[in-house]
């Protein structure tokens, strides 16, 4: 290496299969081979999201396009029943709507609910925790209180309050339309708080570390040094929050559309469908919550599973 | 000369607010407090010096340390860095400009280096910020100028600073100081956190460093054998004051402080002097609490020679032969006869 750079040329020649080395070398790959509950909900969760991002292909039939569905097709059974037919495999829905496409779609729709909620939230979050944290005094008790107090409420409790709001405000004909962005906004509201702390816990230990007061030494702005120096030192334990809340904000949504404040059954989430079955359930009609209810299960539990298994590898002291 | 001084710090105050939450003030009637971390020092360092602070855990050195390179704010005093007052520089761009020509080496090797940054990118991170040098090819060739300059290898910059040891993460630590060319470097116990081999191997290497780029040191430490291999001059510090500044050599040869002689005492020797058993006098009591510093002089509750005098009046800092001491029984000539006529208040250059 050494001779490499006296004679002019880069050193950094070999970076990517250092780079992969690396990576294979690494503790997480290892915990991660060791723990077969892990790769089941790897292999599980990574169904379940090729299957959302190829829905359009693989889905039998468009559940949006009205035109499409046929009401003496409605309520029909899974295949394997009696009277069951291949062409809708799992049923379908007191419309006609082939239940496995609504299953599909609807998968869809909640991954990308959860990982806007979390990606806005994660934004808001750690914005606020690294002002909170760094400036300290007056900003971060205003800051944190806000936080506290609404910590003190259930995240239900608060986006249902957002969505009654926006309700309440809003024209009906507007609400429709904007009824995705408002969930993805009550959500994130409401699980920011979760990010903001931690964020604002390790921006504090990390601030009075030397490193920061060396670049402070050397003149850098400060806006650099949150930025360059603290925001990769805080943001580890951040991601193992980020994949434990994607599960509990797609369950937010499924909540809030089971309740009839999500979204509307024209575009349906994977709550919508449950409620939409639960109507039929006890008329012997079980397939149409039944299967959207267990794929948003195994959704929920293998993502849970991988944040669980994050958090544990990202911690040698769990072990 | 005092072209020749690069920096001056006069009467140095910083205070640390530790009052109780605001609420527990107002109810429970509790006042302010403030640790007096440092009050009231002066001293003045020439270019190409080796200045050293040296004092006990708390006495407030690092303090000043940060008070010169501005991570503190002083409470009073001011701070002169090459004419420029920086204590007045309100301006960024004008603190800027300052910065670059100080620079600091922290304690912790282990702390100070971002843990996260390749070392190129940590070493060059001063170039950077300056706008030192803004080619890309040019910054590599210097960063690696640099590594060599504190005998790493250039190939070093891909690493993380996690795979080196304790000594060669200092010397980065160096380089990334002396980076912006740096007519003053801040040492704040640089070898303290490293094993004695490799102290040796650190202080080596700045004294080089020192000779070779007419650096100005100022060196903070309480281990009295680094003091005594790298100082030109040392200042004794207590509770927050200077009590006694002296060349090294003299300051080792014959200590005039009772505070400065105990400390000495404390070296462990193999082969103790004429007369004596090689048994040590056990240190009479403990640094007293700064946030109640005792009246008068504040080594009189634990100096052998105190009197009325040292309890009520506080010593200034005045010349005594050629080293200035802040004690009455020195001036008094209780202590030593051979002592020149108290000066007014005096400047330790």
């Amino acid at each position: 290496m050494s001779e490499l750079t006296a004679s002019g040329t880069p050193a950094s020649v070999p970076e990517r299969p250092q780079r992969w080395m690396r990576f294979v070398d690494s503790d997480l790959l290892w915990s991660f081979s060791r723990s077969p509950v892990t790769m089941v909900a790897a292999v599980i969760a990574l169904v379940i999201i090729g299957a959302a991002l190829l829905t359009p292909l693989i889905a039998p039939q468009d559940p949006y396009d009205l035109a499409s569905l046929s009401l003496l097709d409605a309520t029909a059974p899974p295949a394997w029943l009696k009277d069951g037919s291949w062409n809708y495999p799992l049923g379908t829905d007191n419309q006609g709507r082939d239940v496995l496409s609504a299953v599909l779609y609807g998968t869809r729709l909640s991954l990308l609910l959860g990982c806007s909620a979390v990606i806005l939230s994660f934004l808001l979050g750690v914005t606020l925790g690294l002002i909170a944290g760094w400036r300290g005094g007056i900003v971060d008790a205003l800051i944190m209180r806000v936080a506290d107090v609404q910590l003190s409420f259930p995240a239900i409790l608060i986006a249902l309050l957002i969505d009654g709001v926006v309700r309440s405000v809003l024209p009906r004909q507007v609400q429709t339309e904007i009824s995705l962005y408002v969930t993805v906004l009550a959500i994130a509201l409401s699980y920011w708080v979760h990010f903001a702390r931690t964020v604002r816990g390790s921006t504090m230990v990390e601030r009075n570390k030397e490193y920061i007061q060396a670049a402070r030494v050397i003149g850098v702005h400060p806006a650099r040094i949150v930025v360059g120096h603290l925001l990769p030192n805080v943001v580890g334990p951040i991601l193992v929050i980020a994949t434990i809340n994607l599960a509990t904000a797609i369950l937010t949504e499924a909540t809030l559309s089971f309740l009839g404040v999500g979204l509307p059954p024209t575009e349906p989430s994977l709550g919508t469908l449950i409620r939409i079955g639960n109507d039929y359930l006890l008329s012997g009609d079980w397939w149409i919550s039944i299967f959207p209810g267990i794929a948003l299960a195994l959704l929920i539990l293998s993502v849970n599973l991988l944040g669980d298994w994050l958090r544990d590898a990202f911690n040698p002291k769990l072990r | 000369m005092p072209d020749d001084t690069i920096l001056e710090v006069n009467d140095l105050q910083h205070h640390f607010d530790v009052s109780p939450p605001a609420l527990d003030r107002v109810l429970r009637g509790k006042g302010r407090v403030a640790v007096k971390a440092l009050d009231g020092v002066s001293f003045s360092i020439r270019r190409g010096e080796n200045f050293s602070l040296v004092g006990e855990s708390g006495c407030g050195k690092t303090t000043v340390a940060r008070c010169i390179v501005g991570l503190y704010r002083p409470s009073a005093g001011n701070i002169v860095f090459d004419g420029v007052d920086i204590g007045r520089l309100k301006q960024r761009n004008a603190m800027s400009r300052v910065r670059r020509r100080m620079q600091m080496v922290f304690q912790d090797p282990y702390a100070s280096l971002n843990p996260r940054w390749r070392v190129r990118k940590i070493v060059a991170e001063p170039l950077v910020t300056h706008r030192l040098v803004t080619d890309k090819a040019e910054l590599r060739t210097r960063v690696g100028e640099l590594l060599e300059q504190v005998r790493l290898s250039p190939a070093d910059g891909d690493k993380f600073p996690h795979e080196f040891s304790g000594g060669q993460r200092q010397r980065i630590s160096i380089a990334r100081a002396l980076a912006a060319h740096p007519d003053l470097l801040v040492c704040d116990e640089p070898t303290s956190a490293l094993d004695v081999s490799v102290q040796a191997q650190i202080l080596n290497l700045m004294k080089d460093l020192q000779r070779r780029l007419g650096l100005t040191y100022l060196f903070i430490s309480h281990n009295l054998a680094v003091i005594y291999q790298i100082s030109d001059r040392v200042g004794v510090m207590y509770l927050g004051r200077l009590v006694e500044v002296a060349t090294a050599d003299q300051l080792f040869s014959t200590p005039r402080h009772p505070y400065t002689q105990l400390l000495l005492e404390t070296i462990p020797r193999l082969d103790p002097p004429d007369g004596s058993s090689g048994e040590r006098e056990p240190v009479a009591g403990e640094v007293p609490n700064p946030i109640h510093p005792p009246p008068g002089c504040a080594f009189h509750p634990r100096c052998p020679l105190a009197n009325d005098r040292c309890r009520n009046e506080r010593p200034s800092l005045l010349i005594a032969d050629d080293a200035f001491v802040a004690c009455h029984a020195v001036h008094e000539g209780r202590l030593s006869s051979r002592l020149a006529e108290p000066h007014s208040p005096a400047r330790c250059d």
